[in-house]
């Protein structure tokens, strides 16, 4: 815990990051107003007036309380997504490792290669053009994506593993690869997954974000912050706090998570180094 | 591929070689077949030959051409899987796009009529085995809603998209090579911290804000640039202009990822032997920097200039929608909102067809920079 919070990276993304998980957190229980009222009194009133800390928008809601609420999409969005792809990628990795250079392996990567060609905003495109666009095919879009990653991830850090002497030994005690894929080598890739899967949570931040802006993410009434964004497009001119304050959400989230990840890697093992295809 | 399928490989070269007519009587009896035929029956042949029988002949090649060989049989396989997903995909779509087009009060014979005319009334197979042969000539169909040739409508949207993403990696191209040259060689300085700061702030940055708040100060502010729209190519320098805040913004991100790609590379070359003989049979720095890391450090950044290419083709979407550019994007949402799903089939196609060819282009050009890579695939 120490070393953790001695690392200045992890800390200060660990900082960041959390100043946004409790904003979301504490909008489930309170926010400074009401989210999905229209207040045209207020409406478009500057950061740091009388009672909005962070102005309000066209609709005179408080932009504190939406970005507040918005922090809950994108954290679901990305964790979901992140979730899908670790519990779908990582033993299929594994699987792909155990078995290497068989049939089962080359069709896993293939697969994999061919995923990878679909960069996620062509899969939430077309998945959004059959079933409609909202956040749980947006969640499903990024996920998919996020599949190859951790397969590839997966699989060249347990290759290493599996020539180790510990694997050798389990496998004369007559384990079979199943049960050595998650006794001994799921245990040490672990900490490769964690690294990988702060950043792939902070892409799945600015995917969705993206995502919404265009209208394929979360749809009204929930709040986004990547349609907040696009809502502010037109009164730029005249409103510009209801573009920057949103984007700067997006940018401290992702930027403590990149943080966050930089400086887990450091402490985790200073040798590790990021594979590369 | 595995040596079961150079069974099949075998079993199918039989059956084409040794009684083509057999074959060819089989295929005919449905329709789909005889247009695959008709349209490519040489071409049919030869990816047979190329998909299963390069494992037989690849030992007796040279490496660079066995290689290649390889790269491009999964090539094909990738472009023939993916057309299989994307139109498998689409054709999950519930409703039917002949009663869409025609609303809710058609008569049956008429909404039977139009299903014909769209080629909608054959099986799926034969519908497959139709779009991918047109995909090979270039004919993408005929949108639903325009009645026009879907190939004439991503011809015209073409001519933004691709310039806006070459525009892009050049600029991220230009930005990111001295910006991570010098952060690698100034390792620890002010520079190196400088740049990896700013590359840490380019990465968190979603494009399309940055392009929002480009928009604000160039634009709105400052009047040098405008709004957006797009005036044509008929004054290249305007249009050149038009694209230059979108191309900035699509290259901000990528080029702090090049950068820091870049620096990390240069930083592990800089530390190999050698470049350590170099430095001691006389070289200067500069020239060692030149002659020797350089070159041995672009290998990982061309691949993540290939990755780049499909991230910008994408991103490339949501940018023209901040600067409503007419280029594919908007083609994309445009056709999403009106239900053409085979306008959005062709251009996630053409998407997945560019990304898939770049990389197989990376790929290549990896073999040539380093012969080591050749020996395996």
């Amino acid at each position: 815990m120490r070393a953790l919070l001695t690392n200045r990276n992890f800390a200060i993304g660990l900082l960041l990051t959390s100043v946004f998980v409790a904003g979301a957190l504490i909008s489930f229980l309170w926010t400074p107003h009401d989210t999905s009222g229209v207040d045209i009194a207020n409406k478009l009133k500057k950061p740091l007036s009388e009672g909005y800390l962070l102005g309000t928008d066209h609709f005179g809601r408080d932009i504190l309380s939406m970005i507040m609420v918005g922090a809950r999409t994108s954290i679901a969005v990305a964790v979901v997504a992140v979730g899908i792809g670790i519990v779908i990628g990582v033993p299929l990795g594994l699987a792909a490792a155990a078995s290497q250079g068989s049939l089962m392996d080359e069709i896993i990567m293939r697969s994999n290669d061919l995923v990878f060609a679909f960069p996620s905003l062509v899969i939430a495109i077309l998945i959004t053009a059959i079933f409609g666009p909202s956040a749980v095919n947006a969640i499903i879009a990024i996920g998919i994506f996020n599949v190859p990653v951790f397969a590839r991830l997966t699989r060249g850090a347990a290759l290493s593993l599996w020539k180790r002497d510990y694997v050798l030994s389990a496998q004369v005690a007559g384990k079979g690869p199943a049960r050595i894929s998650f006794e001994h080598i799921l245990p040490n890739v672990t900490n490769l997954l964690i690294v990988q899967g702060t950043i792939q949570f902070s892409l799945g931040i600015l995917a969705e974000a993206g995502l919404s802006y265009v209208g394929l993410g979360a749809q009204p009434p929930i709040p986004s912050w990547g349609r907040m964004l696009a809502e502010s497009q037109t009164m730029i001119s005249f409103a510009p706090h209801m573009a920057l304050l949103p984007g700067l959400a997006i940018v401290f989230t992702v930027l403590g998570l990149n943080l966050m990840g930089d400086g887990l890697r450091d402490i985790f093992d200073p040798r590790i180094r990021r594979e590369k295809r | 591929m595995c040596y079961k399928c150079v069974d099949i490989a075998s079993w199918v070269q039989g059956g084409w070689r040794g009684q083509p007519g057999a074959a060819r009587r089989i295929a005919k009896e449905t329709r789909g077949w005889t247009i695959w035929l008709q349209a490519s029956s040489q071409g049919t042949e030869i990816l047979c030959i190329l998909l299963f029988t390069s494992r037989a002949l690849l030992p007796n090649l040279r490496p660079m051409l066995r290689y290649t060989l390889s790269r491009l049989q999964s090539l094909i396989l990738s472009l023939i899987v993916a057309s299989i997903v994307i139109f498998a995909t689409v054709e999950v779509v519930p409703g039917d796009p002949a009663s869409f087009m025609l609303g809710m009060n058609a008569q049956p014979d008429t909404i039977a009529a139009l299903r014909e005319q769209l080629g909608l009334d054959v099986p799926l197979w034969q519908r497959y085995l139709h779009w991918a042969t047109g995909l090979l000539g270039g004919d993408f169909g005929t949108s639903y809603t325009y009645r026009t040739p879907i190939s004439e409508m991503i011809g015209d949207r073409l001519w933004i998209s691709l310039p806006l993403a070459i525009y892009a990696l050049t600029l991220s191209t230009l930005i990111a090579f001295p910006a991570g040259i010098l952060a690698a060689t100034r390792r620890g300085s002010a520079t190196d911290v400088g740049v990896m700061g700013i590359t840490q702030l380019g990465v968190a940055i979603p494009n399309f804000w940055f392009a929002m708040l480009m928009v604000l100060v160039f634009a709105i502010n400052l009047r040098w640039f405008s709004a957006g729209g797009f005036p044509g190519w008929e004054d290249p320098l305007l249009a050149m202009k038009a694209l230059t805040l979108p191309a900035i913004a699509l290259a901000l991100p990528q080029a702090s990822i090049l950068a820091r790609v870049m620096r990390s590379a240069l930083l592990d070359t800089l530390s190999e032997d050698y470049v350590r003989t170099a430095r001691a049979k006389g070289l200067t720095r500069r020239q060692t920097l030149w002659r020797h890391a350089l070159r041995n450090a672009l290998i990982p950044v061309l691949t993540i200039i290939g990755l780049q290419f499909s991230f910008l083709m994408a991103g490339a979407i949501i940018i023209e929608n901040v600067f409503f550019l007419p280029g594919l994007g908007r083609l994309v949402f445009q056709a999403i909102s009106q239900r053409d799903l085979i306008v959005v089939e062709s251009v996630v196609m053409l998407l997945v067809f560019a990304v898939i060819i770049v990389n197989f282009a990376v790929d290549i050009a990896y073999a040539i920079v380093d012969p080591r890579l050749r020996g395996n695939r």
